[in-house]
């Protein structure tokens, strides 16, 4: 697979279609498999994972999938694309970063990746734009099957899918849907939300994940339960609370165009008057702007600029992607530099891609 | 308030309740650095979540705390420090000491939901793979060809027959 060529578009997830899509940014299921009769990563020799890593790539390759997946060998990546590959959310953090023998095979759509060798031998992952649980969950579900009529995964009829952490034990199943939502957090009731989703077990983090900030008012939310509860039950009680946290986003969306409709115009226009005209821009600030953009277009207040274009800079501006953009690595005071040209640039011209 | 690990002013707070009581860690800045329990001053929730295990589960009796997997070698103490297990087998090794864990964590001890439709290796097909690779890493090491091609063979027929 050419990384090049995705530098230029901005993936699955950040395609800005799909149910509900003014607020549902993506669902995402990721499952946690093991190799029977090998010990997990963090105790394998580097033989054993050697090993590993052979076996599942062969059986992978073998995949009757319709496109075929592209295997992406990880060491053999430069940082600056290890890192264009987390800013896509296509590995995590702990594969790009982790040693030995790992790698990731891709979809052409950027929707299914599968993590060889990092803390589970085996992290399948399907991500759908908007709010799609269940089209997720019978994609991933064919994968997984495919897949065990070919390894032998470390399972018990009593804990299910054996993980390295007890946290993944059993269905090995994290559901996650990611949300936009810039009127509660301005509404300052975001922290209810949050505080009513840990009651029924539901994790709420940032935008890449567990530790990361919600910068953009980026939230995602999933399943903290993976033992005792089926895929399905799991999988329901997420669904039945994403409507209801969406009706308060547009509620609290609604409360703003009522009561601060003024002041709610006035911090949408410097946003984008930010945007269009600064000549240093940090990833923050940018991610936290590019916000407020968001909410104007989705609310009418602004027309120059379209949701799949925001969605676009939000993905381009993170600093990998934006290297990669410039051709040349950059320092921190270079990249808020380019950055900033970067935007006024897209910006001055409507949106448009500059290719 | 001082941190609970040094005499330092406390400036991270931790609550957590479960079944009613209420469990509290107090740390200075430092110390909550240095046991990972904030990074950049972001919260990072597993470390925070592996803490409060430790807590609840308290102390492991000696006979715990003595557990070693025969299979990878993993002592119980290992796990609790960095809260990853070394193989599957742990989980049979490891039983006593991971049941109140599970309990606390998903409150359930017990797996419902998919099954490998491929017939799953029970616990002690499973343990005897383990082994397996172990003597076959081993005598691949010792070039001793002959016996790892018996071992590779042994294996693959285990694996196919579960």
């Amino acid at each position: 697979m050419n990384l090049e060529s995705l530098t230029h578009t901005s993936g699955e997830w950040l395609r800005g279609t799909g149910p509900e899509s003014d607020i549902v940014i993506s669902s995402r299921i990721r499952l946690a498999r093991n190799l029977a009769a090998f010990p997990f990563t963090n105790r394998a020799t580097a033989h054993h994972k050697t090993e590993i890593e052979a076996m599942l790539r062969e059986r992978i390759a073998k995949l009757e999938l319709d496109p075929k997946l592209a295997y992406i060998n990880v060491p053999g990546l430069s940082t600056l694309d290890r890192q264009l590959l987390v800013e896509r959310q296509l590995i995590s953090r702990e594969l790009a970063g982790a040693d030995g023998p790992r790698g990731v095979a891709l979809g052409p759509r950027e929707t299914v990746s599968l993590m060889v060798n990092e803390e589970d031998h085996l992290r399948l992952q399907v991500m759908r734009s908007g709010f799609a649980l269940d089209e997720a969950w019978s994609d991933i579900d064919k994968v997984d099957d495919m897949l065990e009529q070919r390894v032998s995964y470390a399972f018990s009829d009593e804990f299910g899918y054996l993980t390295a952490c007890p946290t993944n034990v059993g269905t090995g199943m994290r559901s996650s849907v990611m949300l936009h939502l810039p009127a509660l957090v301005l509404a300052k009731q975001i922290e209810k939300v949050f505080r009513a989703l840990q009651k029924i077990n539901l994790a709420v983090r940032g935008l890449y994940g567990e530790g990361s900030r919600a910068s953009g008012d980026f939230y995602q939310i999933s399943n903290q339960v993976t033992l005792g509860k089926s895929e399905t039950t799991i999988l329901s009680e997420i669904r039945e609370v994403i409507p209801q946290i969406i009706t308060y986003e547009r509620q609290a969306r609604q409360t703003l165009m009522r009561e601060g409709r003024q002041s709610l115009q006035d911090r949408v226009s410097r946003a984008y008057g930010t945007l269009c005209s600064a000549t240093m821009m940090t990833s923050e600030e940018t991610m936290d702007l590019l916000s407020s953009v968001r909410l104007g277009i989705n609310l009418g207040i602004l027309e120059d600029i379209t949701i799949p274009t925001v969605n676009e800079l939000f993905i381009h501006t993170q600093p990998a992607h934006l290297q990669k953009l410039m051709g040349t690595s950059l320092d921190g005071e270079e990249r808020n530099a380019a950055r900033a040209r970067y935007l006024r640039q897209r910006l001055r011209e409507g949106g448009a891609h500059p290719n | 308030m001082k941190c609970q690990f040094c005499s330092n002013p406390a400036t991270v707070h931790l609550t957590d309740i479960v079944n009613k009581k209420k469990k509290e860690v107090h740390l200075c800045q430092a110390c909550a650095e240095q046991k990972q329990l904030v990074n950049k001053q972001e919260l990072n929730l597993s470390v925070i979540l592996q803490t409060l295990i430790g807590q609840q589960v308290g102390q492991p009796s000696d006979e715990l705390a003595r557990l070693t997997c025969p299979q990878c070698g993993i002592k119980f103490m290992e796990f609790r420090a960095d809260g990853r297990l070394g193989c599957p087998h742990d989980y049979e090794v490891f039983r006593v000491g991971l049941e109140p864990l599970l309990l606390r964590i998903h409150r359930s001890t017990r797996h419902i939901g998919k099954v490998p439709r491929h017939s799953p290796v029970n616990a002690q097909a499973l343990a005897e793979l383990v082994q397996l690779r172990t003597q076959l890493r081993d005598a691949v090491e010792a070039e001793a060809y002959e016996e790892a091609a018996r071992l590779r063979d042994l294996i693959r027929q285990k694996e196919t027959t579960g």
